[in-house]
């Protein structure tokens, strides 16, 4: 047993799930922020996104270290090349949340008005297929993150009603175009959260069977994959 | 040219104990390809009953069908011949001692009776540069005995011996095993260079080592091929669990 080096891949793995703690925060505050119009939560998100750049950083280093120092093979491959492929599109995760909190913040500058947009409704999809893909995971199962792709099609449906909603009331009421268009961008901003989701779970599909399932490609004829090696210690 | 191998229904035993399970491999020619395992899972053996000596040890012996190219190995062809076809380089250097180094690469020629001069010139030159020792020993090599050089250049004078008789199938057991990180990169350069003339096969527990000079890689356990596939796909995404459970090192 390499011991040493399946114990880097543990702390590899609890790195990663702590990254995911801090980019679900991230949205879950943005979203709160947008529904509060609260300026301080936005400053919250702002400042949280340092502690998850920091975080990127150190992931791909570590993983940088394992494949230099241990040159792993096949499952244990594919995973660390997932880890630093989820690892950005969390970060990315984080930079939505930014996004979204500068537009509330804007926002708040401006007079409320009613827009026909239900973004709290795609706030809480997008949301759930982070936490769902982080889930899949965790639980190292390919038919879990296959889930969360079918979920992608709800949140860009979505975002095309939001963009014929916002316009149609742009040209109704002119004085709330700057609103709809920060509404709009949030709007934007959850549908590309939903889609960093969706490579997490393509990447999590690579890591357990070995398919490259991204860009709707046929997965290759589907290896007799075994059952991922669990890490040993407990997540947090 | 390098020819294909066609393995089938390979048994082997030593005494009582058997080595090898039912093996049933097609090698290509011209390419190299990797044996991979866990010490004791016969992958030496494998190799030995391609050429025939496995049986040179006592009590050894082997059942099933080795076909190279056209020749067959247990059928009605002798050892001595098939040896001629098919090279082999141990995982020691084992250069004659008391040969100089052009002694060394001819020794095959001689015993096989060949007696021109400058042909035999010809061809010990031709396997030095094929096993890309030439320039470092052309000055010295009928001055100097084979164990005088350093670990890598023993091991390259094995493979332009080996070479020298002109054989289509290169068996390597282990070639790098004894040698430094430097004289291993000459060695596997030179085995992707070999395999537009010969068909290689390596015995080798290095896994790297195997995904970079192999186009195709076997793994046995416990005397079984448990699997034989392209090297990147053994490597990335294997298709049976002991395989992966042996590369990722969580046995073996």
């Amino acid at each position: 047993m390499r011991s040493r080096f399946h114990q880097g891949l543990d702390e590899l793995r609890n790195r990663l799930l702590r990254m995911g703690g801090l980019a679900e925060q991230a949205v879950d505050r943005a979203c709160q922020a947008y529904k509060d119009r609260d300026l301080a939560r936005c400053h919250q998100v702002l400042e949280g996104e340092t502690q998850i750049n920091i975080a990127e950083r150190e992931i791909d280093e570590f993983a940088f270290d394992l494949l230099a120092m241990q040159q792993p093979m096949a499952v244990d491959l594919r995973f660390i090349l997932a880890v630093t492929k989820i690892n950005s599109d969390l970060e990315r995760v984080g930079d939505q949340a930014v996004n979204i909190a500068e537009r509330v913040m804007d926002m708040v500058d401006l007079p409320a008005v009613d827009l026909p947009v239900d973004i709290p409704r795609m706030a809480a999809a997008a949301a759930a297929m982070v936490r769902r893909a982080l889930e899949s995971f965790i639980e190292g199962k390919a038919e879990l993150a296959h889930a969360v792709l079918e979920m992608d099609n709800v949140v860009d449906r979505m975002r095309d009603e939001a963009f014929i909603a916002l316009v149609k009331a742009m040209n109704q009421n002119p004085s709330s175009t700057r609103q709809a268009l920060d509404v709009l961008l949030v709007a934007r901003n959850l549908e590309r959260v939903a889609d960093h989701a969706t490579n997490i779970a393509e990447d999590v599909i690579f890591w357990v069977r070995g398919a490259d399932v991204r860009h709707n490609a046929e997965p290759e004829a589907a290896t007799q994959q075994p059952s991922v090696p669990q890490p040993t210690t407990e997540t947090h | 040219m390098g020819v294909g191998i066609q393995v089938e229904h390979l048994n082997a035993w030593f005494g009582k104990t058997q080595a090898l399970r039912d093996i049933n491999i097609q090698i290509a020619g011209n390419h190299a390809t990797a044996v991979i395992g866990p010490s004791g899972c016969g992958k030496s053996t494998f190799v030995r009953c391609l050429n025939r000596m496995h049986e040179t040890i006592p009590d050894a012996r082997a059942t099933g069908r080795v076909r190279i190219g056209e020749l067959d190995v247990y059928n009605g062809t002798s050892a001595v011949a098939i040896r001629r076809r098919i090279g082999m380089v141990f995982q020691k250097p084992n250069p004659f001692p008391t040969m100089s180094i052009f002694g060394n690469v001819a020794a095959g020629l001689r015993l096989n009776g060949f007696r021109n001069r400058k042909r035999t010139a010809e061809i010990v030159e031709r396997s030095l540069r094929y096993s890309a020792l030439w320039e470092e020993v052309k000055d010295i090599m009928h001055k100097k005995s084979g164990a005088s050089l350093s670990g890598g250049q023993q091991q390259r004078l094995c493979i332009a011996r080996a070479l020298a008789v002109e054989p289509e199938v290169l068996l390597m057991d282990e070639p790098c095993s004894a040698l430094d990180p430097i004289s291993t990169g000459k060695i596997e350069e030179l085995i992707f260079q070999l395999k537009e003339q010969f068909t290689i096969v390596i015995v080798t527990h290095n896994m790297q080592q195997a995904s970079r000079v192999a186009e195709f890689t076997g793994f046995f356990l416990l005397g079984n091929l448990i699997e034989f596939d392209k090297t990147e796909k053994i490597f990335t995404t294997p298709s049976d669990k002991r395989t992966e459970d042996y590369i990722t090192g969580r046995f073996g």
